[in-house]
């Protein structure tokens, strides 16, 4: 998958940050604004498709391998499983730990934007893989296994 | 911590190792790994399962969100859920011991068991949830894996079949979640306990039956009632032998009749037309399985259509026994037709999945599928052999094996529940199978070797076992079932769960 | 019957129906996951209806509301209701692993078979 032509390089140089910027936003504020760990996961996945399409495969590649991508989807679900267990522990499960200082803050919900910032992470890797594995390996035809040019 | 506690275990144990396995993807001996982690797992499940029975009925609230607030999830193990557990992890558990050598001759096993603990999870957390919704999303995590586990192989038949199987699943469950939207949009609550509450008191509006419409047809799809059983006959054969014994020995029972059971016996009020429905729909699927198996020649897809007819069973003394409390009836014969069905669902389980497990080892060491083509194996494998042999002996009902007295009890409700000519239709069918399983005897086990067989050897250790472990469970659960201490623990629990339909509410709020 | 009533479950069935008819009627697998996908997104909006209220506030209860039990009620009867909002984002999550999977199988049949064309993926019979 080659890139594209130099506006679009151009535009996604400076706008690829802002995209990113923004979806953690959302992850991180999805107790009080709409949004939360999977609308956040997707924006981020999203930036990084806009990568692949604007300067080729094997730039985002080098920033995600594929191996990365499977990883980072494994922490993501691994972590919102461990903040699942540790209210288990303490009495129940997904029991809202933390006091509440104030409500409307960022710190206002407890075990809630842990929780967020996991899905996000898992989300953003699942899709972006599969985005990988389904248009960026492609077979041509039946037989014959090979890398898209 | 109580007792109660350890029911959230049983959906984050494999979820837990289903997200651990894919680490180690494309290591060095990433294969041992991953048999390792799952046994243990798997073992783990079992052990958790049988610490829960004979134990009194369990209530969880997720998060501490009690009823007090009135919006929880609750986790709710009664007698009925604690039986279906007990098939799940006993037969996962075997399945898992099959599947170590089994899957040697597939691409990546660490990937393949990462997807069997999602649908563990996914079939555990649908027999112990007490909420609609986490039903639903439960009922999609196990079916997602498990469209992806027939597909494991990228054979071309493998993938056809997986394609007609997802297509159809997908709209089963999206039928599934208009009935819980309905339900929702009518009563405002999702819990199974204030919805069947409500219901006690408010009467069904007619939404709501249309919301009972789309889930006979939504699950009914999902455990392969005719004429929703389309996808059963490709999906089933087509998928790895220790997938198929999966699918058909436990998926369509957790997923399928248990939601029809706990829907029509314990939420929505007890009426005799849902009960003439589900009779019709069992002995409909019955009589088509059957007449469609007598004429295969594939094996798998012979057990295939079996596990339709035998599903027919199930939901037809299901419907017996719903018939029978609906018109206020004796309660001994409701009991009986009850007992006969959960007691025929676990006899399926443990035949039917030593069934396919036994077709796989044939598979496994003779490359072949079609009964013509075999011949006279019992000689050279001697495991595989009497395994297959002690199932289908219990499939068709032949005494002292598990299979004649769950039928029996099903013959003896029919005819005291008023229908003389069910009970007729179940003779004939369990005759029909008897002849349909003394062909596969014949053809598989008995007879002359043929020429390029004489070298077959017997299956590796791991697939003895776990063939084993179910071949003791149809010997043994036909009279440990009926006369002993384990019947009371386990079967008689689960029978009073259906049949005193009223008292779900009152036990999961009241405490 | 109220028409304000069954305006959800009309719009909703009206959608279902035309999935159904993609599904069950077009020939290209890619049109088949399409209708399925459509069919999804109408329970989706059945959803969405379900939760409607004209002129609601955000469902989010501060301290001094619920130390007032009378400001709570009116609060409650005219805030949005946020269970089918929880319900929506899990099943349009359920309804894009779905997809990702039909996609996935899709191309691998197109390799296998040399076609989208559902008639003529029929080896097996019976």
């Amino acid at each position: 998958m080659r890139g594209m032509s130099l506006i679009v390089k151009t535009v996604t140089r400076l706008v690829a940050e802002f995209i990113t910027i923004f979806a953690v936003y959302i992850v991180l504020f999805g107790h009080l604004t709409p949004g939360g760990g999977f609308t956040g996961g997707v924006i981020l996945a999203c930036s990084f498709v806009l990568l692949t399409l604007a300067f080729g495969k094997d730039f985002s590649l080098h920033i995600l391998s594929k191996r990365a991508a499977g990883i980072w989807d494994s922490v993501g679900a691994l972590a919102f499983l461990i903040v699942a267990l540790i209210g288990y522990k303490a009495g129940a499960f997904f029991l809202n730990l933390w006091a509440k200082p104030a409500t409307f803050t960022l710190k206002s919900a407890g075990i809630i934007p842990i929780a967020n910032i996991a899905i996000g992470v898992k989300v953003a890797a699942a899709l972006f893989g599969g985005f990988i594995a389904l248009a960026v390996f492609r077979r041509h035809g039946p037989g014959g296994y090979e890398e898209d040019e | 911590m109580s007792q109660a506690a350890s029911l959230p275990l049983l959906v984050a144990i494999p979820l837990g190792t289903a997200f651990i396995l894919p680490v180690f993807h494309r290591m060095k001996r990433s294969a041992a790994v991953a048999d390792f982690i799952s046994a243990t797992a798997a073992g783990a499940l079992l052990i958790i399962t049988i610490s829960l029975l004979g134990v009194d009925r369990q209530v969880y609230w997720a998060g501490n969100w009690n009823p007090a607030r009135l919006i929880g999830i609750a986790l709710y193990a009664d007698g009925l859920s604690k039986l279906l557990l007990l098939i799940i992890n006993l037969v996962s558990l075997a399945v898992v011991l099959f599947s170590i050598q089994y899957m040697a001759r597939y691409t990546s096993r660490i990937l393949y068991f990462s997807l069997f603990m999602l649908m563990i999870a996914g079939m555990n957390g649908v027999v112990i949830t007490g909420d609609m919704f986490n039903l639903f999303v439960f009922l999609e995590i196990a079916s997602i894996a498990s469209y992806a586990l027939v597909a494991f192989g990228c054979e071309s038949e493998e993938l056809e079949a997986s394609f007609k199987y997802l297509i159809l699943g997908s709209i089963a469950s999206t039928f599934v979640l208009f009935g819980i939207g309905i339900l929702y949009n009518q009563t405002g609550f999702l819990n199974m306990a204030q919805l069947s509450e409500h219901f006690q008191v408010a009467g069904m509006s007619r939404a709501a039956i249309m919301a009972a419409c789309f889930f006979i047809v939504g699950f009914g799809l999902k455990g392969a009632m005719v004429p929703f059983h389309a996808w059963l006959p490709d999906a089933h054969p087509s998928a790895p032998a220790p997938i198929s014994a999966m699918l058909s020995g436990v998926l369509i029972k957790a997923l399928g009749i248990y939601a029809l059971a706990r829907l029509f016996l314990n939420v929505f009020p007890v009426s005799n037309a849902f009960a003439v429905v589900l009779m019709l729909l069992g002995a409909v699927s019955m009589l088509i399985g059957v007449l469609m198996a007598v004429g295969q020649w594939d094996f798998k897809r012979l057990l295939a259509y079996h596990s339709i007819s035998q599903m027919g069973y199930v939901v037809l003394a299901l419907g017996i026994g719903l018939g029978v409390v609906s018109r206020g009836g004796s309660d001994i014969v409701a009991g009986l037709a009850l007992f006969g069905a959960l007691f025929h669902l676990f006899n399926h389980s443990a035949f039917k999945s030593l069934l396919f497990l036994s077709s796989g080892s044939i598979e496994y060491a003779t490359g072949t599928r079609q009964l013509k083509e075999m011949g006279g194996l019992r000689k050279r494998m001697p495991v595989t052999g009497v395994c297959c042999r002690i199932a289908s002996f219990s499939i068709a009902g032949i005494p002292p094996f598990n299979g004649f007295f769950s039928k029996l009890v099903i013959i003896i409700a029919a005819f005291q529940a008023g229908h003389p000519w069910l009970a007729a239709l179940a003779v004939l069918v369990a005759f029909l199978t008897l002849v349909s399983f003394l062909k596969v005897q014949t053809y598989a086990l008995d007879g002359e070797l043929p020429e390029r067989y004489r070298n077959v050897k017997e299956v590796p250790a791991a697939m003895g076992l776990g063939m084993a472990i179910l071949a003791v469970v149809c010997v043994a659960a036909g009279i440990l079932f009926l006369r002993s201490p384990l019947a009371g623990m386990i079967m008689e629990p689960a029978r009073d769960a259906l049949l005193k339909t009223s008292d779900y509410a009152r036990l999961v709020l009241g405490g | 019957m109220m028409p304000r009533e069954f305006l959800p479950y009309f719009l909703a069935m009206v959608l279902l129906v035309i999935g159904l008819y993609a599904v069950m009627g077009k020939k290209n697998l890619v049109k088949i996951i399409i209708g399925v996908i459509v069919m999804e997104y109408a329970i989706n909006l059945f959803l969405v209806l379900v939760g409607y209220r004209g002129t609601g506030d955000a469902p989010i209860v501060t301290k001094e509301l619920n130390q007032n039990p009378e400001a709570l009620k009116a609060f409650l009867a005219n805030a949005v209701d946020p269970l089918p909002q929880a319900l929506i984002l899990t099943s349009i999550v359920i309804g894009l692993a779905t997809l990702v999977l039909m996609i996935a199988i899709a191309i691998r049949i197109y390799e296998k078979y040399g076609t989208f064309d559902v008639s003529k993926i029929r080896k097996l019979r019976g």
